[in-house]
């Protein structure tokens, strides 16, 4: 027997005009969780999809308990035992949990016909794995939070019995909170000999649950290592090949701030009620809280794409009214949404298109949308934010996930906005881009506009703001001041914990806190 | 070579490509087929047709879909006759029938955009509801013995060129240009290509499906009332399966069932392309079932000719994807399937 479950050895997979994995090596042990770490492109996703089948590698083995084994199709991978997670869900909404964990497998009796007791039997048991024995298997998935959703599709994924499970992002909808969850449960499973293959661009979760950890950049292997013997800026600095210095960049003096840009009073709507904050000319204010706190409704409904019951907006002191998010970027309003791809970029158009979308107005001639202008704006957005892009032809969505960012990021700077609410900037985003998404932030305040950040990153939260509100169940739970603010103080207000002892008094901030 | 391949890429140059080989051959085949008589005779067929793609391509473009147009078609060509029959005078009788059209646009788009009906389901039930008020209204008769101030309408010749011939090339000449540089119309192109962000792009995307559906149901009302005017009755039968011929041409054009591409020159080009293979079909005195076999091959070899193109043009990442569905759907199969099945309408013709 091999000390490996699985491993792989100069794994070698070159696509058309690209080396995608350039001798890879793999290792990892039974029982243990193994991170895999690297930019966007770095040939994370490439290397998963070659030890599932999914690609054959051109050169190297892939053995399995010290076996060479060769995949032929993604159904051979988990015959052997390798079962994957992908980070976008697929499961059916309108299913229910059972069948959507025993997809195509489901226990049949004669005919074909649908062993349903046996069906619910099965996924009862694997329910019990993940401390949800509550959850009838019969529930429709679409009834189900994000959460919930995302153990339904790893339990798909056990349900095959594999010897390697292999989740790729699998927190990248969650909050800190699920996370964790998500982690003992993970814990449970590698304690009884399940091999995890963990990636993930939040390298503070690779310390909090992996034991090894290997390093990959532009399809090359780095290093491996103990997680025990590296920390943080090792892991950085073989990522990105340099040395990144302090991410979020210089804080300013509140001095510096103008005044009262953007002010709510009283908002209440779907999912949040009174709510009340302003923001400073140049300020960013950081908003944190669970999923489901009401953040991003309350940005929603700012904009005018969802319905503002009541309550009073001012911009530059006048009241203002944005029925629609027209109305909105009309007054200099913007907003980045959370959800880039189904939301926020128009996948199969090129870069030029989803720059120009939400302002062809400002890029006519009278009535004809002028081509000079969009290749204008096309351009400077490229330049400007170092948008890595293989002609500007190609559909966004040949991006990387930092890349695709970065273009909806310059669709609304480019609006020059007077008020920017960015909803989860940097989700899905690798280290790299990530500094730079700061960057762009910073540099956008520093020309006066109010930037509203919402964030369920704890230290994106922290490092980013210069002031916090926390949502808790549709209100604001607190203020804090981030000169003073820590994880804890931000946690404890977002799940009404102890921790709520921590708040601020008002003082400690300039403008007084509106909570009534 | 650069400006080759880019062209080579675009779905008109490919349709324009192929129209031109096939006239050019049948210039050859056939000693008929130059004849003015012939070429004005194909022109005038497909006008009725051409004058619908032009705001079909629009919808669709929106990622919408009328499959009512052949019967507003019917409905606003009676409803004409009628208004003539009883001795209205003709411009108060066409105003009506393309009020009627309108009207008729207008129902379905509320329909679609703001009670959020799926667009196949209420423009089906649309085909039903207006050819059966044809049916209503006209008893089952056609009518004919209409005046001549109407007739004049679509009978007269310009320079040997009905006028069906010559409204259907403005309308397309125009359409063409509204759509590929008027702020307004190239609207359509991100909320098909992605609904959800144009919301959020500020694209009052309620309203732009809505007037698309109008628009549809106006310019097949006008369809209808130049096509009564020309055969100088109105027929109950009139617009029989023209929806799918419509939808056909304009995908053929460049445009998908998704939403987000397409052109009215393209569309235009793929209902030249059919009619073009119907006439050389008959002048070649191939059997005339063969015609709409053809068409449907037509179609697909458009669809798949362009789906090819795609993934030999975008190396590695793109191609990694169809795989990649491969292994979900072995994860998940019931998944997959139930949503490519459930994903739209299915293709009509």
């Amino acid at each position: 027997m091999s000390e490996y479950v699985l491993e792989a050895r100069g794994i070698v997979k070159t696509f058309p005009g690209v080396r995608a994995l350039d001798g890879v090596h793999l290792r990892v042990r039974p029982g243990e969780t193994h991170a895999v770490v690297g930019e966007n492109g770095a040939g994370k996703t490439t290397l998963m999809l070659t030890l599932t089948g999914v690609h054959r590698p051109d050169e190297g083995t892939i053995l399995l308990d010290g076996q060479p084994v060769t995949f032929s199709s993604p159904q051979e991978a988990v015959r052997h035992g390798i079962s994957i997670v992908f980070q976008e869900l697929s499961l059916v909404p309108s299913l229910s949990v059972a069948e959507n964990v025993f997809a195509n497998r489901q226990p049949v009796r004669r005919w074909g016909h649908i062993d349903f007791k046996e069906l619910h039997r099965r996924t009862r048991e694997l329910l019990s794995l993940f401390d949800l024995s509550g959850l009838d298997p019969a529930t429709p998935v679409r009834q189900l939070g994000p959460a919930t959703q995302q153990v339904v599709e790893i339990l798909k994924a056990l349900s095959t019995e594999p010897k390697v499970l292999i989740l790729d992002e699998p927190t990248s909808s969650l909050t800190d909170l699920e996370a964790r969850r998500l982690f003992d449960n993970l814990r449970r499973l590698t304690a009884r000999g399940l091999a995890c293959l963990y990636i993930s661009h939040h390298l503070t979760e690779i310390f909090e649950i992996a034991q090894t950890v290997t390093v990959l950049r532009d399809g090359r292997f780095v290093c491996d290592a103990r997680v025990a013997d590296i920390d943080e800026d090792f892991l950085v600095s073989n990522m990105v090949g340099r040395t990144i210095t302090d991410a979020y960049g210089k804080r300013p003096e509140r001095s510096s701030f103008g005044p009262v840009r953007f002010e709510a009073r009283g908002l209440c709507g779907d999912g949040f009620s009174d709510v009340s904050f302003r923001v400073r000319a140049g300020e960013i204010v950081g908003f944190s809280g669970l999923v489901g706190a009401g953040r991003t409704e309350l940005a929603r409904a700012i904009f005018g794409a969802d319905r503002l019951r009541s309550g009073e907006l001012h911009l530059d002191g006048k009241p203002i009214a944005p029925h629609s998010p027209h109305d909105a970027i009309q007054l200099g309003i913007g907003y980045l949404t959370e959800d880039r791809k189904t939301q926020g970029l128009y996948l199969d158009f090129p870069v030029r298109a989803n720059v120009a979308a939400n302002r062809l107005e400002q890029l006519s001639r009278g009535p004809l949308v002028s081509d000079a202008l969009v290749d204008a704006a096309a351009e400077k957005a490229i330049r400007d934010y170092r948008i890595a892009s293989a002609g500007g032809d190609r559909p966004v969505r040949t991006l990387s996930g930092g890349n695709q960012q970065k273009v909806l990021i310059g669709a609304w700077i480019g609006i020059t906005p007077r008020l920017l609410i960015a909803d989860e900037p940097t989700r899905g985003v690798d280290v790299g881009a990530r500094s730079e998404i700061y960057g762009f932030l910073r540099a956008l305040a520093a020309q006066g506009t109010a930037i509203v950040v919402i964030s369920s990153d704890l230290p994106e939260i922290l490092g980013l703001s210069d002031r916090i509100y926390v949502m808790k169940s549709g209100v604001v739970a607190g203020e804090l001041d981030t000169a003073a603010a820590t994880e804890e103080a931000v946690i404890g207000l977002a799940t009404g914990a102890s921790g709520a002892a921590a708040i601020l008094p008002s003082g400690a901030t300039e403008t007084p806190a509106e909570v009534h | 070579m650069g400006l080759i391949r880019r062209l080579a890429r675009q779905r008109e140059f490919m349709i324009a490509v192929v129209v031109a080989i096939l006239f050019v051959a049948m210039c050859f085949a056939s000693p008929y087929f130059l004849s003015s008589g012939n070429l004005l005779a194909l022109m005038l067929g497909l006008s009725v047709e051409a004058i619908i793609a032009v705001a079909m391509t629009n919808l669709m473009v929106a990622g919408g879909f009328d499959m009512s147009v052949g019967s507003v078609v019917a409905f606003t060509g009676a409803a004409t006759a009628l208004l003539l029959a009883s001795e209205v005078p003709v411009w108060v009788s066409v105003a009506v029938g393309l009020a009627l059209g309108t009207g008729v646009g207008l129902f379905n788009g509320l329909i679609v955009s703001e009670i959020g009906i799926n667009p196949f389901v209420t423009t089906l039930s649309s085909l039903s509801l207006f050819r059966g008020l044809t049916l209503i209204l006209t008893r089952g008769r056609n009518i004919s013995g209409l005046p001549d101030g109407f007739k004049a309408l679509g009978q007269t010749t310009v320079f040997g060129v009905q006028t069906p011939i010559i409204i259907a090339v403005v309308l397309i000449a125009a359409g063409d240009l509204m759509l590929r540089r008027f702020r307004f119309f190239r609207q359509s192109y991100y909320i098909g290509g992605n609904e959800r962000a144009a919301r959020l792009s500020g694209i009052p995307v309620d309203r732009m499906k809505t007037l698309a559906y109008l628009f549809t149901g106006l310019f097949a009302g006008l369809a209808g009332v130049v096509q009564t005017s020309r055969l100088g009755a109105a027929s109950v039968t009139a617009g029989t399966g023209l929806e799918l011929r419509v939808i056909t041409a304009v995908i053929i054009g460049g445009a998908s069932l998704q939403g987000g591409e397409g052109t009215v020159l393209g569309a235009f080009l793929g209902s030249l392309l059919m009619a073009l293979i119907t006439n050389a079909l008959t002048l070649l005195g191939v059997d005339v079932y063969w015609q709409t076999f053809v068409i449907g091959a037509t179609l697909l070899a458009a669809v798949l000719v362009d789906r090819l193109g795609k993934t030999r043009t975008s190396e590695g990442r793109r191609r990694t994807r169809p795989a990649l569905g491969v292994s979900r759907g072995e994860a998940g199969g019931v998944g997959s399937s139930a949503t490519a099945s459930g994903q739209g309408p299915p293709q009509g013709p």
